[in-house]
C-alpha cells in the first residue's frame, strides 16, 4: 500500500532582487508502508527540504503530494497539522529534546496533541515506550544528564510514541560516534519494523544509507534512484 | 467535543510545565503584576474599610439609615404633656423596636475642683446600638438600669480624666447637683470626639427628667425633647407619613409637628464614595497597565528563545491554534498565579491589625469582612492582564515558520 506519493514535485523560494531559487525540481517518489529508504547527498542538495515536504512541514510548489491518497495540498492547516501528528514520527540529528523536562515528559509531548486514551493515559504510554527502548531507569532524568545515545534514544521513543506509520530520520546517527550510532540505527529499524512503520532516513553516511532496501541519491534538487535491494 | 477537552487541558498542561520549567523568568516577570494586582485589591479592600469608617462615623453623629426625628411643640412654645402616650402608642402601632427620646441638657456636676456644668444627653437603652456607640470601660444601659436608685452615667472620657480614670469595678459615682443633689454610678466611659474639650455624659431619660426638670438654655442651644426612630430604608418615607399624621392628629392644630430624615445617607444622591473609588481605579489600573507591559516585554524577548521549541512542537502535530492558545495560556496561568499571590497578600495587608486600627482611626466598630469584589477584581484583572499580555506574543508564536524555527 503506498503510504507517501510525489509526483513531479517541486520547491522554489523567492529571493529578493534575485530570480526563484528552485531547491527541489520533478520529485517522484513512493513511499510504501514498511518501507525502508535512504536517500543521500550533499550538503544544499535539498535533502532537508524534501523532508520538509515528507513530513508535511511544507508544501510544495508544484506538482501532487498524496499521503494515503489524501492530496495534501487539499488539506487545511490544522488538518495537516493533526496527520503529521498522527502519522509521521521525526528524529532529528541534534535530537531536539525539550530542554529541562525529564525523558518521560519529552515522550509525553506528541501525545498532548492526541486525543482519547492516547491523551489521558500518555504518562503510561510513553514510560512503555522509554521502557521498550532501555531508559526505563532514566524516566526522571533531564536531557542534559543523559548521554548523546541516551538522548536519540528518547528522540527515537518521542517520535514513535503515538504509532506513526511513517518515520522520517534526518541524519540520526550525526551526533553519535560510530558505535553508538550503530546501536540507534539497529533500535530504530527494529521498532519500525515492529510497527510496520516506513523509514526514510536523510544521511551523509554510506553505511547507514546501506541498511535501507531502496536507496536514493539527490542532487542538485532532482532525485534519482541508486539501487534498490529485493525485500 | 473529546478534541476540545484534550486540547483544553493539554494547554493548561503545557502551560503549567512551561511556568514551572521557566519559574525564575516567570516569577521576574510577574512580579510586577503581583504588586499591582496586590494594589488594586488592597485599595479596594482598604475602600471598603475606610467607606466603613466614614458611616459610621456618620451614624454616630446622625443615625444610621433610615433614622427618623420626630419633634413636637405647641404653638406657644411649651412642650405637649401628652408626647409621652402619644410616642408610646406611635412604637407599639408601628412595631418599632429602635426607638429613643433624646433630651439635651445640662446637668451641674461636681468635681473635685468645683461644680461644673456638663452637657447630658438623656436617651432610651436603644439609642447605644442606634448611634453605634462604643465604650472604652463598662457597658451601656441595660433595661435594668431603668430601676437603680443611684442613676446610671455613661461619661465621656474627659469626664473620666477628671475623676482620676476610677476602675469601674469599684463603682465610682459622682455628685449631679440640682433642687436636690443625686448621687450617680459611673457605669461606663465612652471616648471623647477630637473635637470635645469638656466633659459631657448620658444618661437615661427618665432617670435625667426624674431628678431634675429639663432646663433648655438658649445659650447652649438646647431644645425640647426629641424622638428617634431607627427603621428600614424601604419604608422611612412612609413611616415618616403616618408618624406627622398620627401625632399632629393627636395633638391638634395647636401644636407643631415635624417628622423627617436626618441620617447621613438622606443628603446623598448615588454613591458618595463614587469619585473616590473612581480615582483609586485609575491609579491602580495604571499600576496595573505598567505590570502588563512589563509582562510583555520579557514575554516577547524570552518567546525569541523559544522559537525552536514551538518548532518541535509544530513538528509533532501542534496545531497554530493549539501554539496559539498554549502560549496564551502561559501568560494567563502566570498570571492568575501572580493574581491570587497578590489577592493573599491584599487581605493579609488589609486585615493586618496595625492597616485597620490606621484606616479606621478607631472609627469602625463593624469592620466588614474582606471584600469578595475586591479579591474578584484582583483575579480578574490578572487574568484579562494575562490575556491581553499573552495575545502579542502567541500572535508571533504563531507566525513562526516550522522548519526555520527547528534550525533555530
Amino acid at each position: 500500500m503506498t503510504l507517501l506519493h510525489l509526483e513531479g514535485v517541486t520547491r522554489t523560494v523567492q529571493l529578493i532582487d534575485a530570480p526563484p531559487l528552485t531547491i527541489l525540481s520533478g520529485v517522484d517518489l513512493d513511499v510504501e508502508v514498511g518501507d525502508r529508504v535512504s536517500i543521500v547527498g550533499r550538503s544544499g542538495s535539498g535533502k532537508t527540504t524534501l523532508l520538509n515536504l515528507l513530513g508535511l512541514l511544507d508544501n510544495p510548489t508544484s506538482g501532487a503530494m498524496l499521503f494515503e491518497d489524501r492530496a495534501v495540498g487539499s488539506l487545511s492547516s490544522g488538518a495537516r497539522d493533526r496527520l503529521r501528528g498522527r502519522e509521521v514520527g521525526f528524529i532529528f540529528q541534534q535530537f531536539n529534546l525539550l530542554q529541562g523536562r525529564t525523558a518521560l515528559e519529552n515522550v509525553m509531548t506528541p501525545l498532548l496533541y492526541a486525543e482519547g486514551r492516547q491523551f489521558w493515559q500518555r504518562a503510561r504510554i510513553a514510560t512503555e515506550i522509554l521502557e521498550r527502548v532501555g531508559l526505563g531507569d532514566r524516566l526522571g532524568s533531564l536531557p542534559d544528564r543523559l548521554s548523546g545515545g541516551e538522548q536519540q534514544r528518547v528522540a527515537i521513543a518521542r517520535a514513535l510514541v503515538r504509532g506513526p506509520r511513517l518515520i522520517l530520520a534526518d541524519e540520526p546517527t550525526g551526533a553519535l560516534d560510530l558505535e553508538t550510532g550503530e546501536t540507534v540505527m539497529d533500535l530504530i529499524d527494529e521498532v519500525a519494523t515492529e510497527s510496520g512503520a516506513a523509514l526514510v532516513t536523510i544521511t551523509h553516511d554510506p553505511s547507514i544509507a546501506a541498511r535501507a532496501t531502496r536507496h536514493f541519491r539527490l542532487d542538485h534538487g532532482v532525485l534519482q534512484v541508486t539501487s534498490t535491494v529485493p525485500a | 467535543m473529546k478534541r476540545f477537552a484534550s486540547n483544553l487541558v493539554g494547554a493548561v498542561i503545557e502551560a503549567w510545565q512551561e511556568v514551572r520549567i521557566h519559574k525564575t523568568r516567570v516569577m521576574l516577570s510577574l512580579i510586577g503584576v503581583a504588586v499591582a494586582v496586590c494594589a488594586i485589591t488592597t485599595v479596594v479592600g482598604l475602600g471598603a474599610v475606610a467607606q466603613q469608617a466614614t458611616v459610621e462615623q456618620n451614624e454616630r453623629s446622625g443615625g444610621r439609615a433610615a433614622s427618623l426625628y420626630l419633634s413636637a411643640s405647641m404653638n406657644d412654645g411649651s412642650t405637649p404633656t401628652e408626647m409621652p402616650e402619644i410616642w408610646r402608642t406611635a412604637l407599639e402601632r408601628y412595631k418599632i423596636d429602635y426607638a429613643s427620646r433624646v433630651v439635651n441638657t445640662s446637668q451641674t456636676v461636681q468635681f473635685a475642683d468645683g461644680a461644673v456644668p456638663v452637657q447630658t444627653i438623656g436617651v432610651d437603652p436603644p439609642y447605644g446600638i442606634m448611634h453605634r456607640i462604643t465604650l472604652e470601660e463598662g457597658t451601656w444601659f441595660a433595661a435594668a438600669d431603668q430601676r437603680r436608685l443611684a442613676p446610671a452615667v455613661l461619661i465621656n472620657s474627659i469626664f473620666w480624666d477628671r475623676l482620676g480614670r476610677p476602675d469601674l469595678r469599684t463603682h465610682p459615682t459622682t455628685t449631679l447637683i440640682g433642687e436636690r443633689s443625686t448621687t450617680a454610678v459611673v457605669t461606663g466611659v465612652y471616648p471623647a470626639l477630637s473635637y470635645e474639650t469638656e466633659p459631657a455624659m448620658y444618661m437615661l431619660a427618665d432617670a435625667l427628667t426624674a431628678i431634675t426638670p429639663v432646663v433648655i438654655d438658649p445659650n447652649l442651644q438646647f431644645g425640647p425633647p426629641s424622638y428617634e426612630l431607627w427603621v428600614p430604608v424601604k419604608i422611612s418615607e412612609q413611616l415618616v407619613t403616618a408618624l406627622q399624621r398620627d401625632v399632629q392628629g393627636a395633638l391638634g392644630s395647636e401644636a407643631t409637628v415635624q417628622v423627617n430624615r436626618q441620617d447621613y445617607s438622606s443628603f446623598q444622591d448615588g454613591d458618595p464614595y463614587l469619585s473616590l473609588k473612581l480615582t483609586v481605579g485609575a491609579i491602580a489600573g495604571l499600576v496595573l497597565l505598567l505590570g502588563a507591559l512589563g509582562l510583555v516585554n520579557i514575554a516577547l524577548v524570552t518567546l525569541k528563545q523559544r522559537i525552536r521549541e514551538i518548532g518541535i512542537r509544530r513538528s509533532f502535530g501542534a496545531t497554530a491554534a493549539r501554539v496559539f492558545f498554549a502560549v496564551m495560556m502561559e501568560s494567563v496561568v502566570a498570571t492568575v498565579v501572580a493574581g491570587i499571590v497578590g489577592v493573599i497578600a491584599a487581605v493579609l495587608i488589609v486585615k493586618s491589625p496595625f492597616v485597620e486600627d490606621f484606616i479606621s482611626q478607631g472609627q469602625v466598630t463593624d469592620f466588614p469582612p474582606f471584600p469578595v469584589e475586591a479579591a474578584v477584581l484582583g483575579l480578574v484583572c490578572a487574568t484579562v492582564v494575562g490575556a491581553l499580555a499573552g495575545l502579542i506574543p502567541a500572535l508571533v508564536a504563531v507566525r513562526v515558520k516550522v522548519i526555520d524555527a527547528i534550525r533555530y
